[in-house]
């Protein structure tokens, strides 16, 4: 089994290479390209001059909040008139106003943090038009900002057009890619129907409410833009998102698919592939070593099952049978080292220490991470290898032949702690009051750790959850909807006045005392960057949460 | 930024974002969801809930769904925490280190009851990631069919050849060599075998 999930890293890890050459080419089709003139003429006639014309960082990023102001609008109006548009088959009723806002602000974050169920509260319209379109657009401004990114690393003082990358990305990446993964599924038994619920009359004469729905459409995007916003509660659990062995490896390749080719994509725009080389290296060491560690934990036997007639297996609790063993934990790895928060195992079934690893990854958030914004993450990471290293020799340390002064790094260290801020401050709120402490189902560690990963599943948009915790509450979504939206905006905001900044300055000759960054060893900082930060910051909630439930649950 | 940030130019962006939503709406929500649903209609079992139907044509429930079964005659599904409510799935989410896992375990084992020695299998004490798991493991068809066939009246060896029989929608996960069987079509062919 344990070759398998080897397959399940190698096999994106070979369609990325071409998928995130292409995507480049697609982004970037230079002047003489048909496909290119073609676009940006269909483009101009439907959005007027704007939508073509080279902006600099700042009026790049200015378009970047502008659409995602409309975005945010728009998906409110829908949800909040959902009782009276159509595509209703089921009579949804109206939502309350602060899950309007928390729903409305996790879907523009490309989050997808669910503290309703799908099934039950949202109609088909507020599914497709608006939950949906969200998915698309959201993963889209992800990988526009990193294209951006790449642009002004690259050296150019334009960075490109917000709505022409955004358009570009959407129409000709996403849309084809989940078109393809979406009848993929719908060969795996998917279901894909307007028709509303139906009533099953059971064999032993009691009725059963089967919801159903254009389910197919949506997981795929779902899955491809690390998104993780399920149709149902159960997610990527429930078997009508996920009925078979052959729809979850499908559903498996389809979260890191992106991740991993946006990598190259960068590697292409900036002309450093070497340099994309390495960052891929780091990152897929650390989701080699989060996937094996996840595996391993979480075949151990429940612990609460210790002592009664029942047959020794790995962890059953909350896990659906036909994936086989391992695919839960391997999914968990997966899902939060990518921002996506899809899941098909209910994480706060797992062992506790095997919650561990979720949470590790989504405090790290730069193992591939969301699309495009994950690498954005690392970029700071990066910027920061960079600085460490120039103090250590002395010289003023460079990045793509730009030098790294206080302005950058000022920029840099914000960046970097306003994750942790909204993570400890937020958990440590929530901890101390009835808003967050009457609202845990588990006891003890484990309630702790419940609160501490909603937080940091917020902060890191990814959208997974230790469901156990009531998070439909006022404060719940008023809390962790602010906390997304100020972890979205703020990591893309300011490593794009970095390289903004970089971009303005002249380049600086390479020489034999130059940091080179597309090295092993340069590998090695960013890794020890990465897990060293991490782990400074995180440690002490890792010891009061999942360690604590760990130790506590070996003494009964 | 004070020119970025300038009046004229909020609202050349707003109105630009404004013409491109209609688009993107059409395009990603009406477009492809129209795409996806044409193509489910090849093959409108699957793509309406793979459902299942009495004889007379009305829904008896979903082969990809579990259902209640609680009495003898029938084998039983995985605990549910939601009561295998097909309109709001969703797992126990308790610690598997819990107490409250415990007494779970320990009123199950008092339902299943199982002889002094037996070991129960352990998805037949675990409560699925849904709610609405449709199979159970092979080992765990076995367990009942003890009871099954006490209460129905037929010897052991009949109620094992349903098991094994490929319309009781068993089947191997690949690599594992796990066999999982599907409780509602296994409980279908038991009820059409003694009528």
């Amino acid at each position: 089994m344990s070759q398998l999930y080897l397959l399940l890293l190698v096999v994106p890890l070979l369609l990325s290479w071409p998928l995130g050459l292409a995507m480049a080419r697609l982004i970037e089709p230079g002047e003489a390209s048909g496909y290119g003139l073609w676009t940006s003429g269909i483009f101009r006639k439907i959005g007027g001059a704007p939508v073509i014309e080279e902006q600099d960082w700042k009026r790049y990023l200015l378009s970047m909040m502008v659409f995602n102001v409309v975005m945010f609008a728009f998906v409110t109006i829908i949800l909040a008139l959902q009782q009276w548009l159509p595509l209703n088959p089921d009579a949804k009723g109206p939502l309350e106003a602060s899950l309007i806002f928390n729903t409305a602000a996790s879907f523009v974050t490309n989050t997808n943090l669910q503290h309703y169920s799908g099934e039950v509260s949202m109609s088909y319209f507020s599914q497709l038009f608006g939950l949906m379109w969200l998915q698309f657009v959201s993963a889209g401004t992800g990988i526009a900002c990193l294209a951006a990114l790449a642009r002004a690393l690259g050296g150019k003082q334009t960075v490109g057009n917000y709505y022409r990358d955004l358009l570009r990305i959407t129409f000709f990446i996403l849309l084809p890619l989940s078109l393809f993964v979406a009848l993929l599924l719908l060969a795996g038994g998917v279901p894909m129907t307007l028709d509303g619920a139906i009533v099953a009359h059971t064999l032993e004469g009691a009725t059963q409410t089967i919801a159903r729905g254009p389910v197919a459409a949506m997981v795929a995007i779902k899955q491809l833009g690390t998104n993780g916003g399920g149709f149902f509660g159960g997610n990527s659990a429930h078997p009508f998102e996920n009925p078979s062995f052959f729809t979850n490896i499908v559903e498996c390749v389809s979260i890191v698919l992106l991740p991993m080719a946006v990598v190259w994509m960068f590697g292409r725009i900036t002309g450093r592939m070497r340099d994309a080389v390495v960052i891929f290296s780091v990152m897929m060491a650390l989701l080699l070593l989060k996937s094996a560690a996840a595996i391993w934990l979480e075949s151990a036997p429940a612990a609460a099952l210790s002592g009664f007639p029942v047959d020794i297996t790995p962890n059953l609790e909350g896990k659906e049978l036909r994936f086989g063993s391992g695919a839960g934990a391997f999914w968990a790895a997966l899902t939060t080292a990518t921002s996506n928060g899809s899941v098909n195992c209910m994480h706060d079934s797992l062992n506790p220490l095997t919650g561990l690893v979720p949470l590790a990854g989504m405090w790290m958030n730069v193992v591939f991470g969301g699309v495009g914004v994950g690498l954005i993450n690392m970029f700071i990471f990066i910027v920061v290898g960079v600085f460490i290293c120039g103090m250590m020799v002395g010289r003023t340390p460079e990045y793509f032949g730009r030098k790294v002064e206080t302005r950058e790094m000022t920029l840099a260290l914000l960046a970097l702690l306003v994750h942790p801020a909204l993570i400890l401050g937020g958990t440590a709120l929530f901890a101390a009051t009835p808003a967050g402490a009457a609202t845990v189902l588990n006891n003890g560690a484990h309630g702790f750790t419940e609160i501490l990963y909603e937080f940091t599943s917020a902060a890191a948009n990814n959208g997974s959850g230790f469901e156990g915790l009531a998070d439909n509450t006022v404060p719940w979504n008023i809390a962790t909807g602010v906390v997304m939206l100020l972890g979205r905006y703020i990591p893309v905001i300011l490593p794009l006045a970095i390289a903004g900044s970089l971009a303005s300055k002249k380049p600086v000759p390479e020489t034999a005392g130059t940091l080179r960054t597309d090295t092993l060893l340069f590998g090695l900082i960013i890794l020890g960057s990465v897990v060293f930060i991490g782990a400074l910051l995180f440690l002490p909630v890792a010891v009061l949460g999942p360690v604590a439930d760990h130790l506590t649950a070996i003494n009964h | 930024m004070t020119t970025i940030l300038s009046f004229r130019e909020l609202t050349r962006q707003c109105w630009v974002s404004l013409r491109l939503l209609p688009l993107t709406v059409l395009i990603c929500s009406g477009l492809y969801t129209l795409v996806i649903l044409l193509a489910g209609r090849v093959i409108p079992g699957s793509s309406s809930g793979s459902l299942v139907r009495a004889e007379n044509g009305e829904v008896i429930g979903s082969t990809l769904l579990a259902q209640q079964f609680t009495r003898p005659e029938y084998f039983w599904p995985r605990p549910s925490a939601v009561s295998w409510n097909a309109s709001g799935s969703g797992g126990s989410n308790l610690s598997p280190a819990s107490l409250a896992m415990r007494q779970r375990t320990e009123k199950l084992l008092a339902e299943l009851a199982p002889k002094k020695g037996e070991k129960v299998p352990a998805d037949l004490v675990t409560a699925s990631g849904s709610g609405l798991d449709p199979h159970i493991s092979i080992e765990a068809a076995l367990f009942q069919v003890p009871r099954v066939a006490h209460a129905r009246g037929l010897s052991s060896e009949e109620v094992m050849s349903l098991i094994n029989n490929p319309a009781s929608g068993t089947t191997t996960i690949p690599l594992l060599n796990k066999s999982l069987v599907n409780v509602l079509q296994l409980n279908r062919l038991l009820d059409r075998l003694q009528k």
